[in-house]
């Protein structure tokens, strides 16, 4: 829309590489005057990569970078803020023990000549500048008694109103409500008539193609498109996003992939109507034995706020849980082990006891049924042995300490620590993120082995191609209800990614 | 973000297996016991006196009460929580004791008699139940413990002072009496108390299953939370033992100075935690146990003895102490963190 005018910002063959593994390879990119454009691309393609270059978080990169046709190099976001640069992170990055006003003015209070703080000032042009955007709050409340949706839309606020004339929005919207998505568009598109240039990533096509008037689309470090967004649809985006035709080792599952007819065996877990403040609405669904139940959904769905829940270490404000048939209020994590549910989460450092040696990070959950009161060093050993060799972890050596493992051979080990247990219910958050293909393959082949022996499982994930991999039956979650349930019938990526 | 996720796989699988990163991962439990043969040697030099059979029984007998508190507060250090109430608890416990035994008649203490072993149980119900408000503070309530045992400081001291109302008390009863101040063969059964203890608690943190959750609340609490461990349940069960240790040092310990006062205990509270610092048990938790602090014990009586046996300001080792204890700490972050490169 705004061709023919030069570009306020102009990025020509940049390539950004961490640690020899390249994140960017050779993309250009131009933003224009009064202009959103919408980036789209799944989880790693280089988004988020090239923002945070343009908004001086990465100084280290090779290309070109020109603002206002002049060749430019921020050294750090300092400099990129004094060019009128802004940047909304994707994670919540405010301090929640100061007040909304001072959240709002972070950085640049207005002052006296003395140098003091003008509160009545600040709260004042803080609560004008909230108003404006809709977010009738008190500037004077601490920031953190406010529900993170709030304080998205405060963080975003923030940055709105700083003056900056670049904008950018990484995943703005995955912790707002409609009606607050729906304040934000109005904002963006009111800060774009006046001239402002806004950058919007997000998985939420849909929220893309109706605010932005350009799209963007990359893979794999690649820019692999870029049109206006009244050319295109989300089915064609999607298409570009994943890429058809064997560019990738593994498999795509780009076509249709037959889910099972239920052939599963008991009702595991049954949950009804559970709520938890703004993450979770009203989701119910049951995990039948010998069934892997996948839970697909973007970051911040609530799909991790679940899986604490069924485990015992979040208490959710409404709906039941059952185990077996029984009512099961758990009053901690113990609890839930106790009732027969596992939980690996997403963060190896989560999990796994970095400084001890691998067997006591395998025996922690079974030391009850194997000690009354003193330990069992031999026994612990051998069962600890026992899944090393099952699971293939290398190298094979039960005393070193964990920290000495690959991050792949960590997850096993995570994986032994419940296999050794064993549960009747298997949650796994996230459980092949950031594997190599072996790993990846060698999990997906311990989960298959554990649902053949009745375990039911449930696979959380934000990749789609993980809930594919395993899943029997698929639940599509988005922001925090369930939306789509797949079984039974021909489920694909591009399927996945259109219900979420 | 994400690009930087896949990026974490450094080549540095094979590590060598050389004397020097077992010597640094060892630094935690070697320096300790270095600087307590370089302080025994320095003293054994510069005093004819100190190097004697005599004195090291009195140096074994001078870390005894410090030696029983510690115990306990070794399981809280371990879970990387703070005891501050140990030194009020351990006062308030001796002053119980007394109070519920017969003083001679010029004692002016409002006291309730009561037959020895019943004024033992008293105290040890005392302490035990100051002990379970502090772990209800810390797990239910989530009173940080740092600020939770702080409170209880006061509120022990403040039973203390109302027990006594300033005077001083004598009495306790015979089996105390016995275990603080008499000897076997020639040992002070006190000294036999705190081995007693201090063995105890060794076995407890490393042959029972309760020891290991310790370490494993220490070293990881949110990993713990997540393999089904009821930390909170471990976290008020460490509480309570620091608190009876401190109530049985404390009892002992007023047997050994011979009166019940209020204030007597007041230096223990930085001579435990400095005892099981300087011993090398990380305060992040989840490394070091009763040997350290052993050493720890040692570190601190040789150093307190033998700035006795030397001619030196008797001011100045007030300074002595505290750059000491400053040089531990020290090494004990950097022991944390050369341990943490190692496991990276």
């Amino acid at each position: 829309m705004s061709q023919g005018r030069s570009p306020i910002l102009e990025l020509n063959q940049i390539t950004k590489a961490f640690g020899g593994v390249e994140a960017l390879r050779g993309v250009d990119f131009a933003l224009h005057a009064g202009e959103i454009h919408g980036l789209v691309g799944e989880n790693g393609a280089g988004k988020s990569t090239l923002m945070k270059i343009i908004a001086g978080v990465h100084p280290e990169f090779s290309g070109r970078f020109m603002l206002d046709g002049k060749e430019t190099r921020f050294r750090s976001t300092r400099d990129a803020h004094a060019a009128g640069i802004g940047m909304v992170h994707q994670e919540l990055s405010v301090a929640p023990d100061l007040t909304v006003a001072e959240n709002v003015f972070l950085g640049n209070q207005p002052t006296n000549r003395l140098g003091f703080v003008q509160w009545r000032r600040m709260a004042r042009e803080a609560g004008e500048q909230l108003s404006r955007f809709g977010i009738d709050v008190d500037p004077m409340t601490r920031l953190g008694d406010l529900p993170i949706g709030l304080q998205q839309l405060i963080e975003i606020a923030r940055v709105l109103f700083s003056g900056a004339r670049i904008i950018i929005l990484d995943e703005p919207t995955s912790a707002l409500s409609p009606p607050e998505v729906e304040r934000l568009f109005t904002t963006l598109q009111k800060l774009r008539d006046e001239g402002t240039s806004i950058v919007f990533i997000s998985h939420f096509i849909e929220d893309i193609l109706r605010v932005s008037d350009v799209v963007t689309v990359f893979r794999n470090g690649r820019k692999i498109a870029a049109t206006a967004s009244a050319d295109t649809t989300k089915g064609a985006l999607i298409e570009a996003m994943i890429g058809r035709g064997g560019e990738k080792l593994e498999h795509s599952y780009t076509d249709d992939l037959m889910l099972p007819q239920s052939g599963a065996g008991s009702v595991v877990l049954k949950v009804d109507q559970l709520s938890l403040r703004r993450s979770l609405q009203d989701v119910s669904f049951e995990a039948r034995a010998g069934e892997v139940l996948g839970i697909y959904g973007f970051m911040g769905c609530g799909q991790l706020e679940l899986s604490r829940i069924l485990f015992g270490k979040l208490r959710p404000d409404g709906g039941t849980l059952a185990v077996d048939g029984a009512a099961k209020t758990f009053r901690s994590t113990a609890a839930a082990r106790r009732a027969g549910i596992a939980l690996v989460p997403e963060s190896r450092r989560a999990m796994l006891f970095h400084q001890e040696p691998v067997y006591k990070n395998i025996s922690i959950s079974i030391l009850e049924r194997i000690s009354a009161l003193l330990l069992k060093p031999v026994r612990e050993r051998a069962i600890a042995q026992r899944q090393v060799e099952q699971l293939q972890i290398r190298p094979p050596v039960v005393g070193l300490d964990l920290g000495m493992l690959s991050g792949g051979n960590q997850q096993k080990v995570a994986l032994a620590k419940w296999l050794a247990y064993p549960p009747r219910l298997l949650v796994l958050c996230e459980p092949t993120r950031g594997m190599d293909v072996g790993a990846k393959n060698d999990v997906i082949n311990i989960v298959r082995d554990l649902r053949a022996k009745g375990l039911a499982i449930i696979v959380l994930s934000t990749e789609p191609e993980t809930v594919l991999s395993l899943a029997d039956r698929i639940l599509v979650l988005k922001r925090g209800a369930v939306v789509r349930e797949f079984a039974g019938e021909a489920v694909s990526k591009d399927r996945l990614l259109e219900a979420a | 973000m994400t690009s930087s996720d896949s990026a974490t796989t450094p080549a540095d699988h094979q590590r060598s297996r050389g004397l020097a990163p077992f010597l640094r991962s060892q630094m935690r439990n070697i320096a300790p016991f270095l600087t307590l043969i370089f302080l025994s040697a320095f003293f054994a030099i510069a005093s004819p006196s100190f190097a004697t059979i005599d004195n090291v029984g009195n140096i074994l007998t001078q870390v005894s009460v410090t030696g029983i508190i510690a115990v306990g507060l070794t399981f809280v250090i371990l879970c990387a929580e703070i005891d501050l109430s140990i030194a009020s608890i351990a006062n308030v416990t001796g002053i119980a004791v007394a109070y519920f035994t017969l003083q001679e008649s010029y004692v002016n203490i409002a006291n309730v008699p009561m037959p020895g072993f019943a004024a033992i149980l008293l105290a040890l119900a005392l302490c035990a139940l100051l002990g379970l408000v502090n772990a209800l503070g810390l797990t239910i309530i989530g009173i940080p413990s740092f600020i939770m045992t702080l409170a209880m400081m006061q509120i022990a001291a403040g039973v203390s002072a109302l027990l006594v109302r300033g005077q001083i008390a004598y009495k306790v009863p015979p089996l105390i009496t016995t275990l603080g101040s008499g000897s076997i063969g020639g040992i002070p059964w006190i000294v036999i108390v705190a081995a007693v203890m201090l063995l105890g608690g060794h076995l407890v943190l490393t042959y029972t299953r309760f020891g290991r959750y310790v370490y494993m609340v220490g070293g990881n609490r949110e990993a713990a939370e997540f393999a089904g461990l009821n930390v909170k349940l471990i976290l008020g069960s460490v509480m309570v033992i620091s608190a009876v240790c401190s109530g049985i040092g404390g009892m002992l310990g007023v047997a050994h100075f011979g009166s019940a006062q209020q204030n007597e205990f007041d230096t223990y509270l930085l001579d435990s935690i400095a005892a099981v610092v300087v011993g090398g048990t990380s305060l992040f938790g989840g490394r070091g146990g009763i040997g350290n602090t052993i050493v720890g014990l040692f570190v601190l009586g040789v150093l307190n003895n033998g700035l006795d046996h030397v001619n030196i300001d008797s001011f100045l080792k007030i300074l002595i102490r505290g750059l000491i204890l400053l040089a531990a700490l020290i090494i004990n972050v950097y022991a944390q963190r050369l341990r943490e490169q190692a496991a990276d």
